[in-house]
């Protein structure tokens, strides 16, 4: 029996069907990933510091989350350029706003506004996977995630990014309680009313568990955490409530620059953001 | 009257799916993709001239292995065996590069045995690059050869194609950039076998932390006349914390649409025949317990 029927270096004399187009293509994949979780009177919004292309890493800190007001974050994830530039003009744009209407834009308006800023460049889009996380005008924690071209939703948590097929998931499993039944008699499970502690340990995971099977994740993690104005803040600046290794900061009130009057003190004040970071492997 | 066509040898691979498969990825989802040990592999000679060591070869490689992004094994092996004297690095498609050096270590025994003397290096590359050229790079190995014979320690490169290089120090895979800039910076000839040892593990460890394709620990071999040493996971700098939660699930947390409880033990009437089904008579009936089959729910009696 013969083995085969032509010899085998038969496939590389195969013609090219087409012809070989050589075009310049502007876009990159810079690897990475994001994540935001919502809670009833918080919102966590994180991502990793690692910037690549190929197997190369360009630099281990690359910011990838904004604060964009006292109330919004912004996590940007994909073509590293775009996102920098994406962010810049989301700023200009709430500048402009401030100017003209005395007062920062609310959450769900940023949202609304990141869409058109998007589906603007429908036929060039901006190569980004956006997710905004904040503290919506009733005060309840929110997350709105986007498409490239600006399909939007507010949804309690989501993933993107490089390890997005990763994190989802477990997201899914965790935070909206997925292939979870509860303890007979007890009362339903409810997504995004998780405690902060729970959720911060729950991103952690995330970034540690895709960094060991991803190689595009790593080096470091920033989470930002937005909470609403009044609101204790005894479980994430108590004794012991963050791993060893992680740091804290908070960041100043970008306050209303238009007018000049600082409304608020401190402690009554508005909606506060805190910064947490956590070394990530570095392999 | 035409002639005769050279038959085929029955040897090697079979490409009767070629063009089937081929049909498929156009078709489907494209052609399926190996796993790729994205790597970092090395080697060095060491010892000689006024270094008062043993001459030998020392081996290094990373532990990751790859599916496009996603880290298939965090702790794979990528030194292999070849002879006790020689050891083999690979990176590439990990099942070529798994095969062809067990194919290779094979023939090496042969030759060693039909010779009467341990094979030499040069033999094990120069089988290594005529198989490989043989296949004109479609057997994705590269890799980093070394071992001590008759002739002192030897250190060979050799690519997917079938050219090799020999060299005092080399370098393969991914990594192999980041690897060989330390060896450019810091190799010195005649090294003592610890400065050696040094030198490979720093090369390694420059590859798993700046080539996204290579990563976790660092093996080592190290090669003199005196035999073969592993030393497996000679370093793990890349170790996983623990994890901040514990997702152990409560008892009941999956949910069932239909339960079903049934016995495994199950007992048959034997009822013993011969030729066409016939009662010989005189043959005791045994109930023999056996395991429930797929008619366990139908006819059969179960035990409860």
């Amino acid at each position: 029996m013969a083995l085969y029927h032509n010899p085998p270096m038969a496939y590389a004399q195969e013609p090219t069907t087409a012809p070989i187009e050589h075009r310049f293509n502007p876009y990159s994949d810079n690897g990475g990933s994001i994540l935001a979780i919502a809670g009833s009177d918080f919102s966590v919004i994180a991502g990793d510091t690692r910037q690549s292309e190929g197997y190369n890493i360009q630099t281990r800190y690359a910011r990838k989350v904004w604060q964009l007001t006292d109330k919004a974050v912004l996590a940007t994830n994909g073509f590293a350029a775009d996102g920098n530039n994406f962010v810049k003009r989301v700023k200009q744009r709430l500048e402009w706003y401030e100017h003209a209407h005395h007062k920062p834009m609310g959450l769900k308006s940023i949202a609304r506004m990141i869409q058109t800023m998007l589906y603007g460049k429908r036929f060039f889009p901006y190569y980004v996977y956006n997710i905004l996380g904040g503290i919506e005008e009733d005060g309840t924690g929110a997350v709105y995630s986007f498409d490239p071209v600006g399909s939007y939703e507010r949804e309690a948590c989501r993933a993107a990014g490089a390890a997005q097929s990763l994190i989802q998931p477990f997201l899914d499993n965790q935070i909206y309680f997925k292939n979870q039944q509860p303890e007979p008699g007890a009362a339903p499970f409810i997504p995004g009313n998780l405690p902060l502690g729970t959720v911060l340990s729950l991103v952690v995971d995330s970034f540690t568990s895709a960094t060991e099977r991803h190689i595009e994740v790593g080096d470091g993690m920033e989470i930002y955490v937005v909470m609403k104005r009044g609101r204790t803040t005894d479980d994430l600046l108590g004794d012991n409530k963050l791993a060893p290794g992680m740091t804290i900061e908070e960041l100043p009130s970008l306050g209303e620059s238009v007018g000049g009057v600082e409304s608020e003190g401190e402690g009554q004040g508005g909606e506060r953001t805190f910064l947490v970071r956590q070394a990530l492997k570095r392999d | 009257m035409v002639a005769k066509a050279v038959e085929a040898p029955n040897v090697g691979f079979d490409f009767s799916n070629y063009a089937r498969n081929q049909f498929f990825g156009e078709r489907l989802q494209g052609i399926p993709k190996a796993t790729s040990t994205g790597t970092t592999i090395v080697g060095v000679i060491f010892g000689g001239g006024d270094s008062g060591e043993e001459p030998g070869v020392c081996l290094g490689a990373d532990t990751r292995a790859t599916g496009g992004p996603i880290v298939a094994d965090k702790n794979c092996e990528k030194i292999h065996y070849l002879t006790p004297q020689i050891r083999c690095c690979g990176a590439g498609t990990a099942a070529d590069t798994e095969f062809v050096t067990n194919l290779i270590s094979s023939n090496l025994e042969l030759h060693a045995l039909s010779q009467g003397r341990p094979a030499r290096v040069v033999t094990a590359m120069t089988m290594l690059k005529q198989y490989l050229f043989r296949y004109q790079g479609h057997v994705g190995a590269h890799l980093v050869l070394g071992g001590v014979d008759v002739t002192g320690p030897q250190l060979f490169t050799v690519h997917a194609h079938g050219s090799t290089d020999k060299l005092p120090y080399v370098t393969m895979g991914s990594g192999s950039l980041a690897a060989m800039a330390v060896f450019e910076s810091s190799f010195k000839e005649n090294m003592k076998r610890d400065e050696a040892i040094a030198l490979v593990a720093r090369a390694i460890r420059s590859g798993i932390f700046n080539d996204l394709g290579s990563g976790s620990n660092v093996d080592v071999a190290v090669i003199t006349k005196n035999g073969t040493e592993n030393l497996r996971n000679y370093e793990m700098p890349n170790e996983r914390g623990t994890k901040s939660r514990n997702y152990k699930f409560r008892r009941g947390t999956t949910a069932w649409t239909k339960e079903s409880i049934r016995s495994l033990i199950v007992s048959e009437e034997i009822k013993s025949t011969s030729g066409a089904g016939k009662d010989q008579g005189g043959v005791e009936v045994v109930a023999v317990p056996t395991g429930a089959g797929a008619g366990g729910e139908e006819g059969m009696e179960i035990d409860s």
